[in-house]
């Protein structure tokens, strides 16, 4: 089942090219990672996903709507954290998912917040401002605010930055479990490789804006020639392709 | 191109609705206010100041010059209705800046909200911040210098609405330069209201206004109210005629500034501004 379709999409600002032309499908209850260097175009292409930014060329279709022009359609169902952007840090974090809860249309607002709290390891902290916790709990919390609405596409930035290897390790086994018990589609950009390879059905390799590889990681990781995907990523970003296939 | 049907689990129907999703951005404002008392101390403080010394102003003149001497309010009542509009104005603008603050403007829009709900949401934070700040002062002014502004009855009512919605449509103008330039465009939030301060009579009848600026006057809504105003004091009673005439201007200052966040707001999802709202 086919819940996010993405038909050679392109961002130009004047000369510069974020996104050149790419495409690819994400099937309800799979992962795909977007990977790529600094600049390759996964955030920009992450924005067009949720109609945050509009494509030059191509298009994106997310629960059978336009991005471009029907996203009010299916906002409710999707959801994203990224780094670029924060929660009010005055507000407590339970004001702060209560008022993304109502936003989101939640159907018991406490209710989710309570079994967020507990799964995320949030309670201890959960009535405190957010600008008063760390940047791992902050990672958390973006995490829940991502799941109020348990979303069937969820698109995640970097999730597990700023976390110690134990917290990201759970919160990784949450997502699985996530993804397993809902049929969510999940589009994840890291720069985690062993997240991406723990997570991801399929690998994106982006460089430059453009789409220069993919497949299960596994066999990348066996199409290179490596020992993991993080050596797939290097010869990719330093565009050692043809060596490595070599 | 078009997907296949969905499974039940994943064809959600709409969960939320507008009333909710405003109420939920007025709450965050709420969740604000009430968690910080500076940001209380300083909605109550400069109108509390102007009131003050309007007030003394107001002695001093009621000795020394007829015009005041006949209607003793008439310049706090002015300098009351003018905090309106810029209270009014700075409330709706501070609101949408606390997005940009706290980076938060990524998240919200994509979220369900609409962009006209997120606009109903901010005047309904300014209702709120005018209530404390303009009503601190009125309250004051009663006690310290004996006169109520409330004593304009209803027709405060009808001058409070026409002054709160050109402070929108101001609002709705400034926060559309600012989904281009971020944090950049910040003190055009504070400073733009004062462009029409000189040209509005707050304190002085618009016939006091050289002949060639006194058509601009009449271009703008608050002189409407605050000619109003003075009709109301000076015993010529309410004038209805100026009433509409500054409803009328008023829903076109709206359109036209609404119309200027649409173009914006497009303009901001075509060159990716909505995810990077800093300096």
């Amino acid at each position: 089942m086919q819940v996010v379709k993405v038909d050679r999409l392109s961002k130009r600002y004047g000369e510069v090219v974020a996104v050149d032309g790419i495409s690819f499908t994400v099937e309800a209850g799979t992962c795909v990672g977007l990977l790529g260097g600094n600049g390759a175009g996964k955030t920009t292409t992450i924005a067009m996903m949720l109609g945050l930014l509009l494509p030059t060329a191509g298009s994106v279709e997310v629960l059978g709507a336009d991005m471009s022009r029907q996203r009010w359609r299916v906002l409710d169902r999707m959801n994203f954290s990224s780094p670029y952007v924060e929660l009010p840090n005055r507000l407590t974090v339970r004001e702060n998912l209560t008022v993304y809860g109502d936003l989101y249309g939640v159907a018991d607002v406490p209710d989710r917040i309570a079994r967020l709290a507990r799964d995320l390891d949030l309670e201890v902290f959960v009535d405190r401002p957010v600008g008063r916790l760390s940047a791992g709990e902050k990672t958390r919390v973006a995490l829940a605010k991502a799941l109020l609405n348990e979303p069937a596409v969820l698109l995640l930035d970097e999730p597990t930055a700023s976390i110690d290897p134990d917290t990201a390790d759970r919160l990784r086994s949450y997502l699985e479990l996530f993804r397993r018990e809902t049929g969510a589609a999940i589009v994840l950009a890291s720069h985690n490789m062993s997240e991406v390879e723990r997570l991801c059905d399929e690998v994106l390799m982006l460089r430059v804006g453009k789409l220069v590889d993919r497949g299960v990681p596994a066999e990348l990781v066996t199409r290179y020639g490596r020992r993991n995907l993080e050596e797939v990523f290097l010869d990719i970003a330093r565009d050692r392709r043809r060596e490595a296939a070599e | 191109m078009s997907a296949e049907p969905l499974p039940p689990a994943l064809a959600v129907v709409a969960r939320g609705s507008a009333g909710r999703r405003i109420g939920a951005m007025f709450m965050r404002h709420w969740f604000l206010l009430r968690g910080s008392w500076p940001r209380i101390l300083e909605l109550i403080y400069w109108p509390t100041i102007q009131m003050v010394l309007w007030g003394f102003i107001t002695l001093h003149f009621q000795q020394n010059s007829s015009w005041v001497a006949q209607a003793a309010g008439v310049l706090i009542s002015g300098v009351l209705l003018w905090d309106i509009l810029f209270r009014g104005q700075l409330g709706f603008t501070i609101s949408f800046l606390e997005e940009l603050y706290s980076r938060n403007l990524g998240q919200l829009f994509v979220t369900p909200i609409r962009p006209w709900e997120l606009i109903v949401a901010l005047m309904g934070a300014s209702l709120v911040r005018v209530g404390i700040g303009s009503f601190s002062a009125a309250l004051l002014a009663t006690f310290i210098f004996g006169y109520s502004i409330f004593d304009l009855g209803l027709s405060l009512a009808a001058f409070f609405l026409n002054l709160m919605m050109f402070g929108w449509a101001v609002g709705i103008a400034v926060i559309a330069v600012l989904l281009r330039t971020g944090l950049g465009g910040e003190s055009l939030a504070w400073l733009v209201i004062f462009l029409v301060a000189p040209v509005s009579a707050i304190y002085f009848p618009v016939e006091a206004l050289p002949d060639w600026i006194e058509w601009l006057t009449w271009c703008l809504p608050p002189a409407y109210v605050f000619e109003g105003m003075r009709s109301v004091l000076f015993g010529h009673g309410f004038r209805w005629d100026w009433l509409l005439g500054a409803t009328l201007l008023n829903l076109a200052c709206m359109a036209a500034a609404t119309a200027l966040f649409v173009w914006s707001f497009e303009v901001a999802r075509r060159q990716g501004l909505l995810l990077r709202t800093g300096e």
